[in-house]
């Protein structure tokens, strides 16, 4: 039930994020999926403690990258427009806002500490955006070799469609 | 020979606004780069060289050819405007549409505003900032005024921004005006967790895009870009914590 909840919540936030950052209108809803799918993979590992925080934000964040180019190769769109919104979730607003609220208040050693938390989460999650990029590369050279440029793919592609009708 | 060195301009002038257009949208670095130097190849201009920081981009067309410079001002988040720009890019180098016909299109984008009506995005911005409070485990009975407070400082963000064209300054005060939002609701009883409605209602101002954009952009090799684009994301948290500090020290 609560992992419903969770769903259905991340969903409509990330959905919310792609409206603000004008995300093409068709998009918007798979925006919403990306992100509420690289959320419930970070919910689950924390809520059961299987990893760290910093842990799960990179697994969630990989998550989100792969789930994004999935849309982006299906919708020739760049990625960008589907993993920005996606790791809204995971990016560590409230860890932020409380080392600016312990630095406010004069508690230096919990700012840092804060600081440092929210510094490790926000690489972590830049880290996994990499990560899965450069391994889906990897994957699909080695899927289709000589087929590296977007010109021949597009072509390809051209062809392809030529072909069927 | 007059003719080949027009369309010489042609496509400079073609590849540059691709690239200005894709860099005031906040499309990673790499990416425009990549998007021009694609859109040269499929022209057969092999040798084009570009150089792209978040506030300019130059671009020259190969050793004996000419080469422009853009200054780039304003940076926002549009990712319609990339995915348009993106169209024209792989339309142009699968020869779908001519040179002629790509700078008219982008020419076209560049002046269309094709952001969704104001109202629509606060009221996306109040429901996002709304349902922050289930994901982090707030209580339910905050979410009105996560609601408001998250609608209302989107709002102020908004005017503002129009008002001076200082992004400090607009973040400065919406954040000013959700914590003081915030405090009013604890103050009134409705609303009792003070730190999670703030939080909430800053998420949609908060610079998360820029910290990840730095961060690949230092990956790719671009460390003018990730440097620059990381300090304006530092500047933006620090508007927003400035501006909630100031509530909260009182």
């Amino acid at each position: 039930m609560e992992i419903f909840l969770q769903l259905l919540f991340s969903f409509i936030f990330t959905a919310c994020f792609g409206v603000i950052f004008n995300a093409p209108t068709k998009a918007i809803p798979y925006c919403g999926l990306v992100g509420s799918i690289g959320w419930i993979v970070y919910y689950v590992l924390m809520d059961y403690g299987v990893t760290t925080e910093v842990q799960s934000s990179f697994i969630g964040a990989f998550i989100v990258a792969i789930v994004a180019q999935v849309f982006a190769r299906r919708f020739k769109m760049p990625m960008i427009i589907f993993n920005v919104s996606g790791i809204i979730p995971l990016v560590p607003g409230g860890i932020a806002y409380n080392t600016m609220r312990n630095i406010v208040e004069l508690d230096y050693n919990l700012g840092i500490q804060n600081g440092m938390r929210a510094f490790m989460i926000s690489g972590a999650i830049a880290m996994g955006l990499v990560f899965a990029e450069v391994i889906i590369q990897l994957v699909m050279r080695m899927f289709n070799k000589g087929k590296t440029s977007m010109q021949t793919y597009a072509r390809a592609k051209r062809r392809e469609k030529g072909g069927h009708l | 020979m007059e003719t080949k060195e027009q369309n010489y301009e042609m496509a400079l002038d073609t590849f540059l606004l691709a690239g200005k257009i894709m860099m005031e949208s906040g499309a990673e670095t790499y990416r425009v780069e990549d998007t021009m130097l694609r859109m040269a190849r499929s022209q057969s201009i092999e040798d084009a060289q570009s150089y792209v920081t978040p506030t300019g981009i130059i671009l020259s067309l190969g050793r004996r050819q000419i080469t422009k410079i853009t200054s780039i001002s304003t940076r926002i988040t549009d990712l319609h405007k990339i995915a348009k720009v993106n169209s024209v890019s792989r339309k142009l180098s699968s020869k779908i549409i001519t040179l002629e016909e790509a700078y008219d299109e982008l020419r076209k984008i560049q002046k269309t505003n094709y952001f969704l009506p104001v109202h629509l995005q606060i009221l996306a911005a109040a429901i996002a900032s709304s349902c922050f409070m289930v994901l982090f485990n707030g209580l339910w009975s905050d979410i009105p005024a996560a609601f408001v407070a998250g609608g209302v400082g989107y709002f102020v963000v908004i005017i503002i921004q129009d008002m001076t064209k200082v992004k400090f300054f607009s973040e400065f005060f919406a954040s000013l005006v959700v914590g003081f939002i915030a405090s009013l609701a604890v103050h009134f009883d409705l609303g009792s967790e003070m730190d999670k409605i703030i939080v909430g209602s800053v998420m949609p101002l908060v610079p998360g895009v820029l910290i990840t954009n730095a961060v690949r952009d230092l990956m790719a090799g671009h460390f003018t870009a990730g440097i620059a684009k990381g300090t304006e994301a530092f500047l933006t948290a620090f508007a927003i914590g400035s501006g909630i500090a100031i509530v909260v020290a009182f």
